[in-house]
């Protein structure tokens, strides 16, 4: 309870303040999740759904809290210059949980792609972000919660009926302070009728000596026939926290990639709540963690088929070196009525040490005769025949043990529909194995 | 450059070889014969270096180095090769980068910069060539999907690439239809010369009629129990290895009696 309270007394006590930096919908349920906060014991580590994840401890260091909208000194150019090269895209850069959106950047869009911050959509329509704001999210998630209870501003991107955004939305949030911070985040994404888009989002932490917590919901609703995919890449830093949870919901016909990597981080759990509302969706849930030292990386999925002849495709693999630990649990209920479903699920998982641990824990629960399902969960090491193989043509046990490794994740990087990105993910994951900083974060540290 | 004496190797504490002994200089083919079970492929694996076998004795000398000293890749960088029975797929590691990652493993040894681009794509052509193989096939992951005779064409293919000084072919034949085992063999012999040798280990004579051997040994129970020349391939075609067995342990019964 202690590490609550101390979010709990700073809404109690400056609840105003938040309120007068945010929005009317925004504010509107920012009670009811301090109630669930406060009635509520968080989950305790070990708990169904939370083997692994210890969110009181998570949320436990003196994190600050920026509620007062203070512009955070961040050295933002760049990042700016590292993320923008990487691919053709319409780039937002985020410092903390401070929403800035340029007219430049709204002038790019297309015709009927919208992105506006929550507190404007909230001042400018609020009629429209009353109506999804939170109606996928449930606040009985604790993740949810605080979230509710603390947002100030977030991001929303709408993308009308039978409209396409070509190039993807990148958005690179970095988390940067001189002291301990939680960046409280959210994302509302409205994909209508027969629309098209592709977001990616980067999470950096800059400040690599510093706790840092980035603490997000994104909640997506894909409307009948329309086409999304949502790319997350985490790489952070050691002492870098990260609770998340998206919430996706698709209508009829809708096909969905939501793909979670995560490459460099420290404590990191990131939850997918997915449902079909409307029939023929499909939906391939992707993703990768690369942990070593003391990171962890922990995914919870549900995936929930309640309506007939939708398609779902998961896919999990970790690969996990000296003390980290990767978990993985994995939910699909489908429903009494959800005739013809096909839903696939499969975590895969590389141990490199005898003190990297892995969890994995498949969970269907399927209601009806009619369906086409299967899972399958493997925890292996590297095939010391492969090593050999190799090795007998001349690379060294490092050099074949880092092809190996890469080759592990090539599928789910396949997967991967941003030819651009496909190509650079390649090479941040050799870098990865291979120890190097990747990407920005090498290019960020010739700066210093 | 090899000579083996006395060697002794077991795997999972059970002693596969038991004191082989054998001797090759440049420009020899020497040919390993023997019944399933036999420890060819355990030889085979054992002078390469596959670190599940352990060697319990004797001892082998590669060009005067200590060869079982050697980790396999400086085994590979000195000039061994392997060709192996059951040649290991690879998903999602390409042929192309498989080999330029061994060429310039290579090259670093030899303190000699990586290939250049060109060069490499050049060489892989040419190597390509020796075996017929595909050029689809170096696009595609190590050996995966490949059938069984392209798996062996691609071992033969790689020898080609490495330019070893000695390769030991494990039943390189098995498996192959006449018009693979011609392709198979004929490269073997364009990479033939003076100054290398090979070791062909099979179970049958038929790949002799292509690849001459100079030296034919038959390896049984752990250990090499006859030597001879082509004509022993021969012989061994006609009688079967039962007459290896009844003479071999004819001869131990006779001993312990
Ligand atoms: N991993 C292993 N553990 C125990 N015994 C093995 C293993 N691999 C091979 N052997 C045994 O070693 C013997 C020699 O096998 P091998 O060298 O493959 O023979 P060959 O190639 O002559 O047919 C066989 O009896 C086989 O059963
Ligand atoms: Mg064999």
């Amino acid at each position: 309870m202690e590490a609550l309270k101390q979010y709990l007394d700073l809404y109690t006590a400056h609840r105003d303040l938040i309120d007068s930096h945010s929005c009317a919908p925004l504010n509107l349920l920012r009670d009811e999740a301090f109630r669930e906060l406060a009635e509520h014991p968080l989950p305790r580590k070990g708990s169904e759904n939370y083997e692994a994840t210890d969110i009181a401890e998570m949320i436990s260091p003196d994190f600050g809290l920026n509620i007062a909208d203070v512009p955070l000194e961040v050295n933002r150019a760049c990042t700016f210059r590292c993320a923008a090269p990487l691919i053709q895209s319409h780039l937002l850069v985020v410092d903390n949980d401070t929403i800035n959106i340029p007219a430049s950047l709204s002038e790019q869009l297309p015709e009927g792609v919208e992105l506006r911050s929550l507190r404007d959509l909230g001042r400018e329509e609020p009629e429209f972000l009353v109506k999804y704001y939170g109606s996928l999210a449930s606040i009985g998630n604790p993740i949810v919660a605080l979230d509710t209870m603390l947002l100030r501003d977030g991001i929303c991107l709408r993308v009308r009926k039978g409209t396409r955004l070509e190039r993807p939305l990148q958005i690179v949030n970095i988390l940067a302070a001189a002291a301990p911070l939680m960046a409280v985040r959210r994302m509302l994404v409205v994909i209508e009728e027969d629309a098209e888009a592709k977001v990616l989002v980067c999470n950096h932490t800059q400040s690599v000596d510093l706790d840092m917590m980035d603490l997000g919901v994104v909640e997506i609703y894909v409307g009948r026939g329309a086409m999304f995919d949502y790319y997350e890449m985490e790489e952070s830093t050691e002492k870098t926290r990260r609770l998340s949870a998206l919430y996706l919901r698709q209508e009829e016909s809708s096909r969905v990639t939501v793909d979670s990597m995560t490459i460099y981080n420290g404590t990191t759990r990131n939850e997918f709540h997915t449902h079909f509302a409307g029939e023929n969706g499909s939906l391939r849930l992707l993703g990768f963690g690369i942990a070593d030292s003391n990171r962890s990386v922990s995914v919870l999925s549900r995936i929930d088929h309640q309506v007939a002849r939708c398609h779902s495709d998961e896919l999990f693999k970790f690969s996990v070196d000296d003390h980290a630990t990767a978990d993985f649990t994995g939910r699909i209920h489908v429903a009494h009525g959800a005739v013809k479903t096909e839903a696939y699920q499969s975590c895969r998982n590389l141990v490199g040490s005898a003190e990297a641990k892995v969890n994995s824990k498949p969970q269907l629960e399927i209601y009806n005769d009619d369906v086409k399902c299967s899972h399958g969960s493997a925890i292996g090491q590297l095939d010391p025949l492969q090593l050999f193989y190799m090795r007998t043509r001349g690379l060294d046990e490092a050099a074949a043990t880092l092809l190996l490794k890469q080759a592990f994740m090539a599928d789910v990087i396949e997967g991967v529909e941003i030819p651009t990105l496909r190509e650079r993910l390649h090479t941040i994951v050799e870098q990865r194995f291979a120890g190097t900083p990747t990407g920005c974060l090498s290019n960020c540290a010739a700066h210093e | 450059m090899l000579k083996v004496k006395e060697l002794r190797a077991e795997i999972n504490g059970k002693e596969i070889l038991k004191g082989v002994n054998l001797e090759v200089r440049p420009g020899e083919v020497h040919a390993i014969m023997g019944p399933n079970g036999a420890g060819k492929s355990t030889l085979s694996m054992v002078l390469s270096g596959n670190p599940a076998y352990t060697v319990t004795g004797g001892e082998a000398e590669f060009y005067g180095k200590d060869l079982l000293a050697m980790p396999p890749e400086v085994r590979s960088h000195e000039g061994l090769f392997l060709g192996f029975q059951y040649p290991v797929e690879i998903p999602g590691v390409s042929m192309v980068n498989f080999m330029r990652a061994a060429i310039n493993a290579k090259r670093e040894y030899f303190h000699e910069p990586p290939m250049s681009a060109t060069d490499f794509l050049k060489m892989m052509r040419e190597k390509r060539a020796v075996v017929e193989l595909d050029t689809k096939l170096a696009s595609r992951s190590v050996n995966e999907g490949f059938s069984g005779g392209e798996k062996k064409r691609n071992e033969i293919f790689q020898m080609a690439v490495l330019e070893p000084r000695l390769s030991i072919l494990d039943e390189t034949d098995s498996g192959l239809d006449i018009d693979a085992l011609r392709i198979v063999a004929e490269g073997v012999n364009k990479l033939k010369s003076a100054d290398n040798a090979t070791i062909v280990i099979t179970h049958y004579q038929r790949l002799l009629d292509y690849i001459k051997p100079d030296f034919v040994h038959i390896l049984y129970k752990g250990r090499i129990v006859m030597t001879g020349g082509p004509e022993l391939a021969l012989e061994l075609e006609e009688r079967g290895y039962d007459w290896i067995r009844n003479q071999i342990d004819g001869e131990n019964e006779g001993k312990e009696a």
